[in-house]
């Protein structure tokens, strides 16, 4: 039904319940205002859009005003106007006179309508008020006297991040924006607020009076931390990245960025970046020309290959790379005779084979209207933030989330079922779920899964579970990066599709890297009986083509990862920045990160996003593609004559989209598996960090301040497994695993179970770590000292 | 006939060098206003817009506080700034350029400050020998202002009344 009224004059139709102030977007006709958001709920509490109403003898708030069949309403008029005016004069009365200091300076929404509606100089001659400044960590800085009170950061944690983390305290002249007692804002959302603040109160901390927003040249780009594939404005100051706000794109990432890919940028500007490509000469790195680079590397590969054969080289290839990039390795490594080509360095299943391309199974803006959903073996909100907040806006309005995880993390959401098992008892968790709902719905399992699953009985959680999921007319069951990087991972993939067929919801799978669709598409994987990465790391070949990978973070079995590179006759590293390379590879070949070329990322959705350069190549840094297009040519082989990015792309598919939608399935050849029961001693929960995912994001000090890095810097259990291990909070623990050993400091988190410790992988101290049993012991540091 | 006679008459007389000298005499003796520049000077305006200087408060503090307003408005663009958050938490640059090459010497620097940290003082007198001796720089700019501080401050100070 809709309703037909007038806005100065001018006829407009909106949907029944709309309100003024959307009937006024609809004709394009801007009303001031500073509380309303698109996006989170009405306020009305800043009275800035208030608008002249016929028949209403004050003004009204357009915003909170709903509309209604006839309404004339008049946004200019004189009393609308002086209205406004009298609003704005009392905004500015306690609004610090400091534009000049203040980092919103140039962008903010308060500055831009004061032109319009303020006076042009203040009756106020009172004392101001002054507000103390919060300390809300390490991402966000506050000057919390130019506060308006919009309580938009308020509502965007309740509604939108889901947990509050900020809030009102105090009436009327004494009211403030507060963090609860001694807390910081540790959410993985929370750059967002920085955007929403339409005022100078909450800006970005490593943005600090760096740059004024005039001087940003902005540039459009696309996320390569996450699988979901943010669409970004990075601005840029003199070839160098200032800061990254997000670019509304409704289908991927609404108007919302993580923090991660907001912050990440830092990663490109530290002093660890390569500019000069580099050869080891006789034990010593000498930074050379890219000719004699590129030639040595040529030289290296050729020789190794004609003296081992083509089966001696293999290459790792990062699914942070671009898709040009991808595509460019693969036919060199494949040119070159070898089909050892993986991008699957985190998994520890080797058995899990996709007929094409692992996706979500659906468009990411359809996962908010599921009905029910099970996230099989995710960490959501520190894997992938935002899907997670897609979900918690589900959830809001009845979509019943159920999960089967190692760990009892609180999703800030409605959870209307959860099982937590161990990570050796995940797949028999699971199993109980497809058990219990083929009881439910009647249907037997079918395949693989029904010779694993004969004979298991279902429990009542997982009764519950398949309860909530099944009779729904939209559901998936999606498959986390957890589940992706368990050792079983062929058994859960098999267990949650069979659940998906039983329940008639969607099979998907969250993509872990930005590219991880992408570098399955182009073949980043052996296709021809090669050797993926478990096989090279067992049987390790003599050439490595290492490419925006850092074995000793990336790699799931990091220490087998540095010794299969350690013993190879010849490893290139093309890599953006120095880490561990000087200590496996012979020849470093500097290339550039994701915003210094262009390139292509296909998301988790099968978008294909392409996106140009934002800035310069750093240095002598040069494009990946342009680095392997040489290096191709130089090796004499067929189909590296690509001039431009475009013909490389163009040289992949004519029709990129296309070409990824029919590369996209999420069926899988039958693997045989067995349902062990869950072990009994001490288990690893092993995660890669929200900040350690990938190598810009692990440089980027900010991020590494925030607490979400602090506390993966710990081995976290809860209280009864740390007091059966004699542990107490805070002490420190030398964790063993696989030959490998750590000291870390201990963390107690409830959400673990009984016997778990989580360690996660990808950081500085547990790099070392391996497979297996675990075992702790408490560091004495006194004995020590 | 006539006009021939008149002029022989006339240059017998010396009238027209007479004339000359009439006019030389009457110079003789009328005010100078030749300026022996430099032992003289001609007298300034207050408003005289010459080199610039960064100011300081009196406890030593610079004024300047990085809201590159000035940097914004420059129509030569002579002027880059660039900014950081200093250790005690403000708002200050690292660097703050003028190129004197560049500068047309509008006012429109001091004009746009809102802390009166850029200003243009009387002082023309200033040269380079090499390439970029014009180019001037933050400490540079913050030496002017420490040494003309009075003229500056007297001269913002008498100027007060008609802003």
């Amino acid at each position: 039904m809709t309703i037909k009224l007038e806005i100065d004059g001018k006829p407009v139709e909106v949907d029944n319940g709309a309100t003024v102030m959307e009937a006024a977007s609809k004709l394009g006709t801007f009303v001031p205002h500073f509380c309303y958001h698109k996006k989170l709920s009405i306020a009305a509490n800043c009275r800035m859009c208030l608008v002249q109403v016929e028949k209403a003898p004050k003004p009204l708030p357009a915003c909170a005003t709903p509309a209604t069949e006839g309404m004339k309403v008049w946004t200019q008029s004189a009393p609308a106007v002086a209205a406004q005016k009298g609003v704005m004069e009392f905004l500015l009365i306690n609004h610090p006179l400091d534009c000049p200091i203040c980092d919103q300076g140039g962008e903010c929404q308060l500055q831009d309508l004061a032109v319009g509606y303020g006076g042009s100089c203040s009756r106020y001659e009172e004392e101001k008020r002054v507000v103390v400044n919060k300390n809300l960590g390490p991402l966000i800085s506050t000057d919390m006297t130019r506060c308006i009170h919009c309580t938009r950061c308020v509502r965007f944690g309740q509604e939108i991040a889901g947990v509050m983390e900020l809030g009102m305290a105090g009436r009327g002249e004494h009211s403030e924006i507060l963090t609860f007692v001694g807390r910081t804002v540790d959410s993985e959302l929370s750059g967002n607020m920085i955007d929403l603040c339409p005022v100078g109160a909450l800006t970005s901390k490593p943005f600090r009076y760096s740059a004024r927003t005039w001087e940003l040249a902005r540039r459009k780009s696309v996320s390569p931390h996450d699988g979901l594939g943010s669409s970004l404005v990075m601005q840029v100051k003199q070839e160098r990245v200032m800061r990254v706000v997000p670019l509304e794109n409704e289908a991927v990432n609404e108007c919302w960025l993580s923090d991660r890919d907001r912050f990440a940028y830092e990663g490109l500007n530290t002093e660890d970046r390569l500019t000069r490509p580099m050869v080891c000469k006789d034990g010593a790195w000498v930074d050379v020309d890219w000719p004699e680079a590129l030639e040595a590397v040529a030289r290296g590969l050729r020789d190794t290959v004609a003296r081992h054969g083509p089966a001696s080289l293999a290459a790792l290839l990062s699914p942070t790379l671009t898709l040009e990039e991808l595509h460019l390795a693969t036919k060199l490594a494949r040119g070159l005779g070898s089909d050892n080509v993986d991008h699957h360095f985190r998994a520890l299943d080797s058995r899990a084979r996709f007929a094409g391309a692992p996706w979500l199974g659906m468009p990411v803006a359809e996962l908010g209207r599921q009905q029910a959903v099970l996230l099989v073996g995710s960490t959501i909100r520190k894997e992938q933030p935002l899907i997670a907040q897609r979900l918690r806006q589900g959830a809001r309005k009845g979509l019943a989330v159920s999960v089967v995880h190692v760990a009892d993390d609180d999703l800030l959401m409605p959870v209307a079922h959860r099982i937590v098992a161990r990570p050796s008892g995940l797949v028999a968790a699971l199993a109980s779920v497809a058990v219990a709902l083929a009881e439910s719905t009647g249907r037997p399992l079918e395949g693989e899964v029904a010779a694993a699953l004969a004979g298991f009985a279902a429990t009542d959680e997982a009764r519950a579970v398949a309860k909530s999921l099944s009779g729904r007319e939209r559901s998936a069951v999606l498959v986390g990066h957890y589940a992706q990087q368990h050792p079983e991972f062929a058994a859960l993939a098999a267990i949650a599709r069979e659940i998906a067929r039983l329940a008639g919801a969607t099979f998907g799978v969250l993509a872990q890297n930005a590219n991880s669709v992408g570098a399955k598409l182009v073949g980043a994987h052996p296709l021809a009986g090669g050797l993926d990465t478990r096989g090279m790391l067992a049987h390790p070949p003599k050439a490595w083509v290492v490419a925006g990978f850092e074995p000793e973070r990336d790699a799931a079995l990091a220490p087998a990862a540095i010794a299969a590179l350690g013993q190879a006759e010849f490893v290139v590293a093309l890599t953006a920045w120095r880490c561990w390379a000087p200590e496996y590879a012979h020849v470093i070949l500097p290339i550039a990160p994701s915003a210094e070329t262009a390139g292509t990322f296909v998301n988790m959705e099968g978008r294909v996003q392409s996106f140009h350069a934002v800035t310069k190549p750093r240095g002598d840094t040069r494009p990946g593609w342009k680095v392997l297009r040489m290096l191709g040519s130089m090796l004499g082989l067929e189909g590296f004559d690509a001039d431009t990015v475009e013909a490389v792309r163009a040289a992949i598919a004519p029709d990129l989209p296309a070409w990824a939608r029919a590369g996209l399935s999420n069926d899988a050849a039958a693997v045989a598996f067995q349902v062990s029961a869950p072990g009994a001693g001490l288990e690893r929960v092993a995660e890669w960090p929200v900040y350690g995912t990938d190598p810009q994001v692990r440089r980027a000090p900010s991020l590494q301040k925030t607490a979400d890095a602090k506390a993966a810097a710990r081995a976290r259990m809860n209280a009864a497994t740390a007091i059966a291990a004699g542990l107490a909070l805070g002490e420190r623990v030398r964790v063993t695993q696989g030959g490998g050993e750590a000291v870390l400091e201990v963390a107690i988190d409830p959400a673990l179970p009984d016997g778990c410790v989580r360690v996660a992988r990808g950081i500085a101290g547990t790099v070392s770590l391996g497979e297996g049993p675990l075992a702790l012991a408490k560091v004495d540091t006194e004995a020590a000292a | 006939m006539w006009n021939r006679a008149r002029d022989i008459l006339s240059s017998l007389l010396l009238t027209e060098l007479l004339k000359g000298l009439a006019l030389t005499g009457r110079f003789m003796f009328a005010r100078k206003v030749t300026v022996f520049f430099p032992e003289e000077k001609t007298p300034q305006s207050a408003r005289f817009r010459g080199l610039h200087a960064l100011r300081r408060y009196p406890n030593g503090e610079e004024r300047c506080i990085a809201c590159k307003l000035c940097e914004a408005v420059c129509p030569a663009l002579a002027i880059t700034i660039e900014s950081e958050l200093r250790q005690d938490g403000t708002r200050r640059t690292t660097r703050y350029d003028i190129d004197l090459t560049k500068c047309i010497f509008c006012g429109f620097c001091e004009e746009s400050c809102p802390v009166d940290s850029i200003v243009e003082t009387r002082i023309l007198e200033y040269h380079g020998e090499a390439r970029g001796d014009l180019y001037y720089t933050k400490p540079v700019l913050l030496a002017i202002g420490d040494r003309y501080e009075a003229q500056i401050a007297a001269d913002r100070a008498e100027d007060a009344r008609y802003r």
